[in-house]
């Protein structure tokens, strides 16, 4: 069964798509916490005349030159979305999908003026659109594996800069960080990320590995270390298991399938992660409504008993459904079963009446000193 | 000189798909949604799959309709993300978009193993071929691609006319809009429903990342030019409209991808009306002798 593990091409595949996983859920992370997400949409749509005008320099399909062309475009992208969102009244989204567009346009027209001047090289050129894991070879590793170490490194080099530049670019620009320099360079990064994911992704599809695992950590983490650790293991275990069966299963592209595994992960995160996931966040808050209204039902109560100055005082249950207008006996059983309430003799002309226990009384008045002391809190903070 | 000359029937549907993007277009760069373009005409390939699965066509009315269905699909997703809020928008539209695009890539892979679909013309279309496949109509023959963007033309146009107060005050004042009660939500809805309708019946002519081109490029090229809504979208589909017989003639002598370089002369005008704009803001300033506004309050 484990006889793939040390199949040749299959492990290549596994590498090749653990390095394209960690780099761009690590890099990815920056870009959706500073809401520039389809930077990396631009991006790598924008990488597909660089790999052919790589193609065109070099004469070969050798990764080094693909890589260097890929960069090469991305940092004209870069330069005229900055352009335009700086000097035209164009803005950011404008920009963004103006330089997408055109680049994807000018990498057709250069794919298909490659294709024409025949050649067998050029086989393979346009499985740069979707990716094709099964071309890895050995070979193409190194490169990507050399941008990976750059890549991480310069994170960890630059930890403390890039994350004030994250959270908070006004308090960096003040404090005298370069930080047009910094978002360049985190621009720069993010191309980085798109390049290495070319071969097996593909340009199109890109976008997704730069998104979906930061924002499937994003759900997990507060911290933005923890987010990176996490968006890395996301992205990995997307691109192995994505990579793997299309490899398998012949005829399939790896960039959909890839990008269908890292999407479900961000899906079931959104869904169930315990802090942020929207299922165990509604349950959370309807537990909490519960408990809340019952508190405040056997702060009624104690109220009361401390008004008579009597804590075994009955409370007529009639008298509270009128103060709360609503029917309270299900909230006043459920403080029964929880033992803080028990039901009371009474006349029998008049209806159920309900007092205190002793636990009963305990509970509500330390959570009467609470309320009290969030009410001089209050008052502190907002002077009349 | 009949539709079916091959040289005539590729300038009418590059010109068609041209004038029907920008048209739709001008209003999306105006909002501030252009990306939703972008995520309309990836996330049609899964609705484009799923026609041809169950009806075994990708062409015909109610391919057309069934396939725009996942573009509206797309924007009601991305809509319901960005209301949980634990995603961005941005964030959103990414997430969005690649997963529906790559469904459909899979479903075509794995399903339709065809000459007549595969992810490569959804892609890039093959408006070379547009001649090829016709239909006879009282007696005149004419493409079926051209027929079918006439038609998206006519309805686009008559959407933008009959709504033209609306769409300009739901672009423009949302708020606005609402409180007058004019539904702004509906609108764009209606419109993104017709911009996905355009996409799928533009995506074998040039392909859906093409026709983004024709979506966003000539209205931001107008948008530099001008600021009155109505001659924004005049110019805004005389640019697209120029492009097709521009970029045709360009692809025919560099002998490359003719949807591939019209969508690629849009930047051409794309850049004239850049450098129109600094010369006219450089004389205007030394003109009355002011200092130019700093740059990045635009």
């Amino acid at each position: 069964m484990l006889s793939f593990l040390t199949d040749y091409t299959l492990q290549n595949v596994m590498i090749g798509a653990a390095l394209i996983g960690i780099i761009s859920g690590v890099l990815g992370c920056f870009a959706v916490l500073r809401r520039q997400s389809l930077l990396g949409d631009t991006l790598s749509h924008a990488a597909l005349p660089g790999v052919c005008l790589g193609f065109l320099w070099a004469g070969s399909r050798s990764m080094e030159s693909l890589m260097a062309g890929a960069l090469f475009s991305g940092a004209v992208a870069t330069v005229i979305m900055l352009t335009l969102t700086r000097r035209t009244r164009l803005k950011m989204d404008a920009a963004l999908a103006v330089t997408l567009s055109l680049g994807f346009a000018l990498g057709v027209v250069l794919l298909t003026f490659i294709q024409n001047r025949g050649g067998a090289a050029q086989a393979g050129l346009d499985s740069f659109l979707f990716g094709q894991a099964a071309a890895t070879v050995r070979g193409d590793l190194y490169p990507m594996a050399v941008i990976v170490l750059i890549g991480l490194s310069l994170v960890v080099v630059f930890w403390k800069p890039l994350k004030l530049m994250t959270f908070d670019p006004e308090y960096a620009a003040v404090s005298g960080l370069p930080v047009r320099l910094l978002e360049l360079f985190l621009t720069g990064m993010i191309a980085l990320a798109v390049v290495v994911g070319l071969q097996m992704v593909g340009v199109i599809l890109m976008t997704a590995m730069v998104i979906a695992p930061g924002a499937a950590a994003r759900q997990w983490s507060g911290s933005l270390l923890g987010m990176l650790l996490l968006a890395a293991f996301f992205g990995a275990t997307a691109g192995i298991s994505g990579g793997v069966i299309s490899a398998l299963a012949p005829g399939l592209s790896t960039g959909p399938v890839v990008v269908l595994v890292a999407s479900a992960i961000a899906l079931f995160s959104l869904l169930f992660a315990p802090q942020r996931g929207l299922i165990p966040s509604r349950w959370r808050r309807r537990h909490k409504r519960s408990h809340t209204s019952s508190d405040r039902i056997l702060l009624t109560v104690y109220e009361l008993a401390r008004e008579h100055g009597d804590w075994s005082y009955r409370v007529e249950q009639g008298a509270v459904d009128a103060y709360y207008g609503m029917v309270t006996e299900p909230l006043l059983q459920a403080l029964a079963q929880r033992d803080l309430l028990k039901a009371a003799d009474h006349m029998p002309d008049e209806g159920p009446h309900w007092q205190l226990t002793q636990s009963g009384c305990e509970y509500a008045a330390a959570r009467s000193r609470d309320q009290s002391r969030t009410r001089r809190l209050r008052q502190v903070e907002r002077p009349a | 000189m009949s539709l079916v000359d091959p040289t005539i029937a590729i300038l009418i549907t590059g010109a068609l798909v041209g004038m029907t993007g920008a048209l739709l277009g001008s209003f999306l760069v105006l909002r501030g949604n252009s990306m939703l373009a972008d995520a309309i005409s990836h996330s049609i390939l899964f609705g484009i799959a799923v026609a041809w699965l169950l009806t075994g066509q990708t062409s015909g009315p109610v391919q057309i309709i069934g396939a725009a269905l996942s573009g509206v699909l797309a924007v009601f997703l991305i809509e319901l993300l960005t209301r949980t809020r634990r995603l961005r928008d941005d964030a959103a539209i990414g997430l969005v978009f690649p997963a529906l695009f790559s469904a459909g890539v899979v479903l075509i892979n794995v399903y339709a193993r065809d000459v007549h679909l595969d992810e490569h013309t959804v892609l890039l279309g093959e408006i070379g071929f547009v001649w090829l496949d016709t239909l006879t109509i009282a007696g005149m023959e004419i493409p079926r691609a051209m027929l079918t963007l006439s038609v998206m033309l006519l309805v686009d146009a008559l959407f933008v006319l009959a709504f033209f107060k609306t769409l300009k005050l739901a672009t423009f004042d949302a708020d606005l809009a609402r409180v007058l009660g004019l539904m702004p939500g509906l609108i764009f809805y209606a419109h993104l429903s017709l911009l996905s309708g355009t996409a799928v019946a533009a995506f074998d002519a040039v392909g859906v990342v093409l026709f983004i081109s024709f979506v966003v490029v000539p209205p931001a090229a107008a948008y530099l030019v001008t600021q009155r809504l109505v001659s924004l979208i005049a110019l805004a589909m005389l640019i697209a409209a120029a492009s097709a017989p521009i970029g045709y003639w360009m692809a025919v002598w560099l002998d490359v991808s003719i949807g591939g370089m019209m969508a690629l002369s849009t930047g051409g005008f794309l850049l004239l009306a850049y450098c129109w704009r600094r010369l006219r803001d450089h004389r205007h300033y030394r003109s009355r002798s002011l200092e130019p506004p700093p740059a990045s309050s635009a």
